[in-house]
């Protein structure tokens, strides 16, 4: 191919970049801006002065607490879901019983299933014991839902770890508590990471469970809350713009600094719809 | 060795708190949404069996019909776009510098939440201060539309930011696929003569068929689903002219109370997706496995 015929490539490459990334360039700018400058002036102009003041009335008026509740609930639901996923798929996949495969199967069936068809049910189920606006309710749903991706994404890596080293450990008088903490949960940190990061994408921008199951203002987390919010700042551009900012933030961390783990994450959660 | 790992006390602490916590908090609902389905309720007062009323109501209800077209029309704009996706990552798997990192780039709208997608593009459209009008209005066009409040547009322009969304991570997909394919291959076609499209479109593209196929399905899986994103830029409206299965089933149960009817339509919900999965696998289904 020439180089004209490269050109053109990259040309068609950058306006695609420039569509996925310019929105949030868009959002950031007005998120600095007042509200003078953003109905007065070009969309496209950049803020006369940085209005940082913007985000510290958001965090100060609500949005603080909203992001203290996304980080405990998110991390919470973290640590249950990859260590039961864990303990399932190394009892799945090291130990022996005639019924592995077809509890596998079980956990399974469960990526395929349309979460809006069990909200109802859900709803009736943690009212009836008092879950209801309540964030355990949250956190044991999360568990449960992401159980199937954490266990398909550990699964493979599980099946690859040689035996010996079970038969080793086993032969020493090692009880199967130490075999699994101390040897094969360290073993699997690396495909664990990209649990982990997947997990946080879901958590982190949840909505639906939340915005059904709690009602007070205390426990809602971010996404749920910056709903609430922007109804009151309907016209104030600059506090919806640093609302948004502050809570897409951390996943965008996230992946600057953990991009190749991000990647391999949302690759392998690919059957995931 | 054996006697340790079949200890059946070990297997059970093992596997069932995860076990338990699928079947509580995923079977059992699934199974009683078809049950709520069978009743009258409003999921607070007693429950009363009407049978197979709710789910007659719903085949006679041309709001749902609607809205579950409206899910079709949009799991089959999801399709279509993939044809987009593949042609950007047939050119960014040609031996482009900086690949790596514009998949990357592309990757970030996958990455925020629907909340935060909905109400960033509720402002691009924005009629008279957001992006996009600003753009038209640069180019001469005195009245571009108010975008989600116009019936016979919304559903487009819901589109776009599911188009934004998803493409990196299709890409992502599909440029992980081509990277696989072994040079070999494309080094004898080019001795053969062929060019870079002739490449793409008769070696490349089939090689990865299997992919393609996977793709497919979860494009229309996926947007037999979709909730979060159309909940919060439009709420179904205006009038209806965006209401989708899942908003649909959410506003009847949450909104109007009606329960029993909200069930007996995520029911349907779960029942259409499993028979559109199974359909749509047996139709990209494997004749011949390509093997390289």
């Amino acid at each position: 191919m020439g180089r004209i015929g490269y050109f053109i490539l990259y040309v068609c490459l950058a306006f695609v970049a420039v569509f996925q990334i310019f929105p949030l360039i868009w959002l950031f700018m007005f998120s600095l801006k007042s509200n003078r400058e953003i109905f007065a002036e070009s969309p496209f102009a950049l803020p006369t002065e940085f209005r940082w003041e913007n985000y510290q009335k958001v965090w100060d008026g609500g949005i603080g607490l909203y992001f203290f509740n996304s980080v405990w609930i998110t991390g919470l639901a973290i640590v249950l879901t990859i260590l039961l996923a864990s303990m399932a798929t190394f009892a799945i996949t090291r130990m022996q019983w005639k019924l592995s495969s077809l509890v596998l199967g079980l956990f399974m069936v469960g990526l395929m299933i349309p979460i809006h068809s069990a909200l109802i049910p859900l709803f009736s189920m943690f009212l009836s014991v008092d879950l209801i606006d309540n964030p355990i309710s949250i956190v044991i749903t999360y568990t449960a839902y992401n159980l199937p991706i954490t266990m398909m994404i550990l699964l493979g890596f599980y099946y690859t770890l040689p035996r010996e080293i079970e038969e080793a450990a086993i032969i020493d008088g090692c009880s199967i508590h130490r075999l699994f903490f101390r040897i094969i949960l360290p073993m699997t940190m690396p495909v664990m990471s990209t649990t982990v990061i997947i997990n946080m994408i879901y958590n982190w921008n949840e909505f639906v469970f939340v915005n059904t199951f709690i009602s007070s203002d205390k426990y809602k987390t971010l996404t749920v809350g910056i709903q609430n919010f922007i109804g009151q700042y309907m016209t104030d551009w600059g506090a919806i713009g640093a609302t948004l900012i502050i809570s897409v933030l951390p996943i965008l961390l996230a992946f600057i600094f953990f991009s190749n783990k991000v990647v391999e994450g949302i690759s392998s959660s690919a059957v995931k719809g | 060795m054996n006697k340790v790992m079949s200890n059946k006390l070990m297997i059970a602490i093992y596997v069932l708190p995860a076990l338990l916590l699928i079947g509580v908090l995923i079977f059992i609902p699934l199974a009683l949404t078809g049950y709520y389905g069978l009743m009258d309720w409003d999921g607070i007062g007693e429950m009363t069996f009407i049978g197979l009323d709710n789910y007659v109501n719903a085949i006679q209800d041309s709001l749902f019909w609607d809205s579950a077209w409206h899910s079709f029309l949009l799991a089959f704009f999801s399709t279509l776009s993939l044809a987009i996706y593949l042609v950007i990552s047939l050119i960014l798997a040609s031996k482009i510098k900086g690949a790596d990192f514009l998949r990357k780039i592309y990757l970030v709208p996958m990455l925020l939440s629907s909340v935060a997608i909905a109400q960033l593009w509720i402002k691009i459209y924005n009629p008279s201060n957001g992006m996009l009008n600003s753009i038209l209005r640069g180019f001469g066009i005195d009245n571009p539309p108010a975008w989600l409040a116009e019936p016979d547009i919304v559903l487009y322009a819901i589109f776009i930011p599911i188009l934004w969304q998803y493409a990196g991570f299709y890409i992502l997909i599909y440029y992980a696929a081509l990277k696989n394919i072994p040079n070999s291959l494309i080094e004898a076609a080019k001795i053969d003569g062929a060019n870079a499209i002739q490449i793409a479109y008769k070696i490349k593209v089939p090689l990865i068929m299997g992919v393609i196929k996977v793709t497919i399905v979860l494009a229309i899986v996926g947007s037999l689903k979709y909730f979060d994103l159309i909940y919060v830029m439009t709420g179904g409206g205006p009038n209806g002219a965006s209401e989708v299965m899942a908003s649909y089933m959410y506003k009847l149960a949450f909104t109007s109370n009606d329960f029993g009817y909200g069930s007996a339509i995520g029911f349907l919900l779960l029942i259409i997706t499993l028979i559109v999965t199974v359909i749509v696998r047996k139709l990209t289904a494997d004749k011949e496995e390509i093997q390289y």
